[in-house]
């Protein structure tokens, strides 16, 4: 990814340079490996903060609702998972296609600091990738892992290295290349449960919450200006828990916002603080969508209807929900 | 003087805390670390440095219910419902959070009392935990806090097989008298392992990267300065306005009170809040801190220099490294103090 990252500091110089873009979107560089953050450069020489590796997962294509409203145009980096997003903000008219250039950089796989937390990982000073593996360089002592091992719950289910949209690519010819799983694979074993184990399983895992609403402000489809559970005047608050049945069903009530609309981009569960798999109440819906109105993956296109939007003769009735043995 | 224990035998250890009170400690919830309340199958998770969320639920929770109002015909009936007499310890609270304490207190016991958390502070008894293996997020130390020995009613260190109980306050004395049949006097060997293992902990602590933090620059005088830096603009813009740093940070301590139509009856609450949300002090006029530029400078203005100039100095920060760890977009106070550190010449 070094020498992607490379080719991006070169074009973006050359961009801005020339004046095709006037800023540009990316990662800078943190206090440590791990943690580059999202960020807008302005200058050349700035650009020397610029870093893209395997922890670059931030997704970048929310900010330009915002960062395309502005005078001038805007360069984005978008990974191939990245592009869905950004398609399906163009198709809701949430972007301005005009004022962004955007660049699809290869992916080698964005993998999880957390868990190479769990793994034992602590005190790291540095950490080199390379190929296969990860070398952390840590007070402790260095420990290699394997890449496949930390890879983010997302690119174990990888959509794919092929960009939905872009004005050019920076990739390379040899990327690291990883064998996908299932991303149902959990989804089907959350439907073998009984109703009161699945009941069991969510409250169990959505116990955790804290309402920070990192889940919802990650994400690219929940991108309405202002939020229901934002209203003073809901009766609900959008910061605390009154109890658990609302910390449920804020979660619910989301899942079912984004329904038909979410890309399966993974950012809320990446960025839940509790690590709670909220993908997986999303990707029960993708299936169930996928299952009565045929496939479809949001972001794949812009135009086009969608199911939740389009009317069908043949449509299941609500009634489904009996036929198929639920209450 | 210095108690001990042989590690095998903390689990009679809880059993005989939890006897007498409500005992809190780093229980793992499907992987998971937070403080729980211990029942004999919880998965007791001691070695784990940082709880998601930190100590200060126990003294400050992220909701509790004050008060509630009845209405029958004309009357209006107040019923009490608050439950803050419960006494309890929490158990294995580390450097950063004991200290956090201090904090909060400045805040909530000065006048007017906040009589919620000052029962809870009385009630509650804290064992604190020394850290051997810190992380690299951790800079407790910028702050002063010797996590080797951290404050608290009572400190453990865990070593070998042992762990050590070291009564400090005389809540923590009397503590240790309703476990003193677990616990033997340590010996003078003892007391050389410690010492060996503290060195070697301020060791590590020393070589932390962030450790080398400065807060040269944050103090009352520069308050201008630093509140019309242009580094806020760079510095939040990618910032999402989730409440996740504050609502980990042990030492975040805002919060707003609300009353909640139950349909019968009326419940008042209060919750933690953040400034980092769009309706954090909205009053009728609007909200104050319209971008998220400004709610963004507010939480590091608060920590570095308002609190800092009301509290002689002391800043509202004591360098858990939660907020590092846990930012969607990994910016944090860390990044904060980096930049803004050296005075920006105007
Ligand atoms: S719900 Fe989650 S996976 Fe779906 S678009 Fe939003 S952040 Fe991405
Ligand atoms: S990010 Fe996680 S903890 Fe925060 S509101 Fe969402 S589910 Fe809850
Ligand atoms: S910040 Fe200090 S006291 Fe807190 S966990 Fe880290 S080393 Fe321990
Ligand atoms: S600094 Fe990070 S954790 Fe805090 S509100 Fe902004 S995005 Fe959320
Ligand atoms: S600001 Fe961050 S490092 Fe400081 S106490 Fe809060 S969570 Fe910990």
């Amino acid at each position: 990814m070094r020498r992607i990252r490379d080719m991006m500091r070169s074009r973006a110089g050359e961009l801005l340079r020339e004046g095709t873009v006037n800023r540009v979107l990316g990662w800078k560089n943190g206090e440590f490996y791990y943690d580059p953050n999202p960020a807008v450069f302005e200058t050349e020489e700035s650009l020397d903060g610029l870093v893209y590796n395997g922890f670059s997962a931030a997704m970048l294509s929310k900010y330009l609702i915002d960062a395309t409203k502005k005078e001038g145009r805007i360069l984005v980096f978008l990974k191939p998972c990245d592009t869905y997003s950004f398609n399906h903000l163009l198709r809701e008219h949430k972007v301005n296609r005009e004022n962004t250039y955007v660049i699809g950089v290869g992916c080698d796989g964005m993998l999880d600091i957390e868990k190479l937390r769990t793994l034992g990982v602590k005190g790291i000073k540095s950490l080199d990738e390379n190929g296969d593996d990860l070398v952390a360089h840590t007070l402790y002592g260095d420990k290699t892992l394997a890449r496949r091992d930390i890879l983010l719950e997302k690119c174990l289910s990888c959509k794919g290295s092929e960009h939905k949209v872009y004005d050019e690519l920076a990739v390379v010819d040899d990327p690291w290349q990883w064998d996908t799983l299932d991303r149902f694979a959990k989804v089907g074993e959350l439907e073998g449960m009984t109703p009161d184990e699945r009941f069991a399983f969510w409250r169990g895992e959505l116990s955790r919450c804290i309402r920070c609403n990192a889940c919802r402000n990650a994400c690219p489809v929940c991108s309405c200006l202002k939020c229901v559970f934002d209203n003073p005047r809901s009766g609900v608050q959008a910061k605390s828990n009154a109890d658990s049945f609302e910390e449920n069903m804020f979660h619910i009530i989301r899942a079912f916002h984004v329904a038909g609309r979410c890309t399966d981009c993974g950012e809320c569960s990446r960025v839940c603080p509790q690590n709670i798999p909220l993908h997986l109440l999303n990707r029960k819906f993708i299936k169930d969508i996928n299952a009565f109105y045929g496939e479809y993956q949001a972001g794949a296109d812009v135009e086009g209807k969608s199911p939740l939007t389009e009317y069908k003769t043949g449509d299941v009735e609500p009634s489904v929900v009996y036929e198929r043995g639920g209450a | 003087m210095m108690l001990k224990l042989s590690k095998d035998k903390i689990g009679e250890l809880f059993q005989k805390l939890a006897s007498s009170r409500t005992l809190y400690l780093p229980i793992d919830n499907n992987g998971q670390v937070n403080f729980g309340q211990w029942t004999p199958d919880a998965v007791v998770r001691l070695d784990q440095l940082k709880t998601v969320k930190s100590a200060k639920d126990f003294f400050f929770p992220q909701t509790e219910n004050i008060v509630a109002f009845k209405r029958q015909g004309k009357d209006i009936s107040i019923i009490e419902n608050r439950d803050q007499n419960e006494p309890f310890v929490v158990f294995g609270v580390r450097g950063c959070d004991a200290r956090s304490l201090d904090i909060l207190d400045k805040v909530f016991l000065c006048d007017p009392v906040d009589s919620f958390y000052k029962a809870r502070r009385e009630n509650g008894v804290i064992v604190s935990m020394a850290c051997a293996e810190p992380e690299e997020t951790c800079f407790c130390g910028v702050f002063g806090i010797d996590a080797a020995e951290p404050q608290g009613d009572v400190t453990i260190r865990i070593i070998g097989d042992n762990l050590y109980w070291d009564g400090k306050t005389e809540k923590g004395k009397a503590l240790g008298e309703s476990v003193k049949d677990l616990l033997v006097q340590a010996t003078g060997q003892d007391l050389e392992i410690i010492k060996k293992q503290d060195e070697r902990s301020r060791e590590i602590l020393s070589m932390l990267p962030l450790g080398d933090l400065s807060l040269d620059g944050f103090e009352e005088s520069a308050l201008l300065e630093k509140f019309n830096s242009p580094l806020w603009k760079e510095l939040s813009q990618a910032c999402v306005g989730c409440g996740t740093c504050t609502y980990v940070c042990p030492t975040c301590q805002c919060y707003d009170i609300q009353d909640f139509d139950t349909g019968h009856g009326i419940q008042r609450f209060r919750c933690w809040d953040s400034c980092m949300y769009s309706d954090f002090t909205l009053m009728a006029h609007g909200n104050s801190r319209k971008s998220q530029m400004e709610r963004f400078r507010q939480r590091f203005m608060h920590k570095l220099i308002y609190y800092p100039a009301n509290n002689d100095g002391v800043y509202s920060c004591v360098g858990c490294g939660r907020c590092v760890a846990k930012c969607p977009i990994s910016m944090n106070i860390a990044k904060v103090i980096r930049a803004l550190g050296v005075s920006v010449s105007v």
